[in-house]
């Protein structure tokens, strides 16, 4: 980001205790960020800081400029007084009040009858005209949730934070409110903040990602940018990359020559060794989706690009995509895994013959592997 | 019949359900949401009316009360009617006495609201006192119904504390249940039997009352 553009939402948090935090970034109009993590990482606690629901011992929060929390300067607004619409995990819908009257309780300042028309607006943008006297008990949860957001947009919020908004609701639900709040997005010119554990989520909606390990900012990037080429082998983890190795640099990558990396006995092609000096341990990914599976009757093309052999010692067949893990022959080392997980198509696996037992060769892409620092002895999830 | 005793019964209860009201609201709420050192202390002191013998109750609010007290002689002072053996008296004994009933409902209609529904308040710009007036009294209303009902069966019921502090003067500190005990000394069965009937329908509507408003709670869980 550059400083041409002035962030709408800056947030710098900083604890120790009770949950330890440090977490800086920063989200624009218009923008969707993600915060992404494992439970316990702080997502939720560093929404309710933004929204002033907690105290946090230092930091700033400023929206648009306006400093909400200043703990330097003694500022801490009120959470009547910052303008964020929150959409909690389990919606907090108020039970004794219908659906008209959850959306019209941030409309207090209106005149009854405007304030009536507004929330019936605002229902019938998320699509819920004709449920506006229904309690909360008699709406499902797509339905909830659909308040809920519409009670965070009556507030005419200048942040959207949603925790976990998709959690609660079954699946078909869920891909359609997906939808609802994409299409949403492009009509709020505000930041969004999106709690969520679901990586695929944070992948498919957010134009940035924030990843969060026991309350620190590990990286910030778009979604698709962190998955490919993690800062470390903890995000890597985190963000569901499962192939992370050890190797140790061979041959450093130089303008029209490939690196060389070794890893279990094999010479690992790649396409740039980055800032690693030959001779460096480095961890080492390769994305499930830069794995090819060479046919076992004839080669196939790419054949040649870090062919390496193994066993299938367990597939799992999820509807058209099968899931395997590949044990890789080769040195072992007491430290390094040495299972390759990646996908094919169901019916490639079935015209193949593939089993459990089954030796195969892949072939490692060399544009999809990427190099990190090596990881610390101890840690990581 | 004893209508005066009757009237003097009706109106403690009304007066010790309303004035114990706000304080069990205040109380619960506090109770329910606020953590504090020493919180285990105050909810046994809340209920020790519950399992103390009236007598101990009642003893303790005599030499409290009593014009050798402190209270009791400076409001003797002041207003010219001391506590012990008047209406006043047995209203603030009555007060003390109820105080488990007043509180422990409140307390518990307080903790089933889900602190996330007064964050969704402060969050929709509604002021602690908006929020407390919107969303927690409306929800807190089953338990609200539920301590003044059981107040105001319970102090009709109460015998030994009222006894103890305001003996047994008619048209002052003679309530229903005393003069029932009253009319037995006396051997005026049916008198006691009439009155008996009326305790009997009066109590049994307030728990009736009582269960109503839990029972449509637990419902409203369900749902």
């Amino acid at each position: 980001m550059t400083a041409a553009e002035p962030a709408s939402l800056e947030v710098r948090l900083r604890q120790t205790h009770p949950i330890p935090l440090d977490a800086t970034f920063t989200c624009r109009a218009g923008q969707l960020l993600a915060l992404v993590g494992p439970s316990g990482s702080g997502k939720t606690t560093i929404l309710r800081a933004i929204a002033g629901l907690v105290e946090v011992a230092d930091g700033r929060i400023a929206c648009n400029g306006q400093a909400w929390l200043d703990r330097a300067a003694g500022v801490h607004l009120a959470p009547q007084a910052r303008r964020v619409g929150l959409v909690f995990q389990d919606y907090a819908l108020f039970p004794h009040m219908t659906a008209a009257e959850n959306v019209a309780t941030p409309l207090r300042h209106l005149p009854p009858d405007e304030r009536t028309r507004r929330a019936r607006e605002l229902l019938d943008l998320v699509n819920l005209k004709g449920l506006e006297e229904r309690r909360p008990e008699a709406l499902s949860g797509g339905q909830r949730q659909r308040v809920a957001l519409a009670r965070a947009l009556a507030r005419e919020p200048a942040v959207l934070l949603l925790d976990e908004p998709f959690s609660a609701v079954d699946q078909m639900t869920r891909e359609r409110l997906k939808r609802e709040l994409v299409a949403l997005r492009a009509r709020l010119r505000i930041p969004i903040v999106l709690v969520t554990h679901d990586l695929n989520e944070a992948v498919a909606l957010a134009d940035r990602m924030v990843v969060l390990y026991r309350g620190e900012t590990l990286q910030e990037g778009p979604p698709e940018d962190i998955r490919q080429r993690p800062l470390s082998p903890i995000v890597a983890r985190l963000v569901g990359q499962t192939n992370v190795f050890h190797g140790t640099v061979v041959r450093s990558s130089a303008p029209g020559r490939h690196g060389l990396i070794a890893w279990r006995g094999h010479q690992v092609e790649v396409v740039s060794t980055g800032d690693f000096a030959e001779s460096s341990n480095v961890s080492w990914l390769v994305p499930s989706d830069h794995i090819v599976l060479h046919r076992r009757d004839r080669p196939s093309l790419g054949e040649r690009e870090n062919p390496v052999s193994g066993t299938i010692v367990e597939m799992a067949g999820m509807g058209e995509q099968t899931s395997m893990l590949v044990a890789v022959a080769g040195q072992t080392s007491e430290h390094d895994r040495s299972t390759l997980n990646f996908r094919v198509p169901t019916h490639t696996a079935r015209r193949n013959q593939l089993a459990p037992g089954v030796v195969v060769t892949l072939s490692l892409l060399a544009a999809g592997i990427h190099l990190m620092p090596p990881e610390a002895a101890a840690g990581g999830p | 019949m004893d209508w005066s005793a009757f009237q003097i019964s009706l109106k403690l209860a009304a007066w010790t359900s309303l004035l114990l009201l706000p304080v069990g609201i205040l109380a619960g709420r506090a109770l329910a949401w606020t953590p504090f050192r020493g919180r285990t202390a105050v909810e046994a002191a809340i209920m020790l009316p519950l399992v103390l013998p009236p007598t101990v109750l009642g003893y303790y609010l005599l030499v409290g009360l009593g014009p050798q007290s402190l209270v009791g002689s400076g409001l003797e002072r002041a207003t010219g009617r001391g506590l012990v053996f008047t209406f006043e008296g047995i209203l603030v004994a009555s007060m003390i006495f109820n105080i488990p009933f007043a509180i422990q409902p409140m307390q518990r209609a307080f903790e089933a609201i889900p602190a996330n529904l007064r964050e969704a308040a402060w969050v929709s710009g509604l002021s602690s006192f908006e929020t407390f007036v919107r969303v927690e009294l409306p929800l807190a209303w089953p338990g609200l119904v539920s301590a003044t009902a059981l107040v105001f069966a319970h102090t009709l019921g109460e015998f030994g504390v009222i006894l103890m502090v305001g003996g047994n003067i008619p048209g002052e500190t003679q309530t229903l249940a005393i003069a029932v005990y009253d009319r037995v000394q006396a051997f005026e069965n049916s008198a006691a039997a009439a009155m008996a009937a009326v305790l009997l329908a009066f109590s049994f509507f307030a728990i009736f009352v009582v269960h109503l408003t839990t029972g449509r709670r637990r419902r409203h869980d369900r749902g």
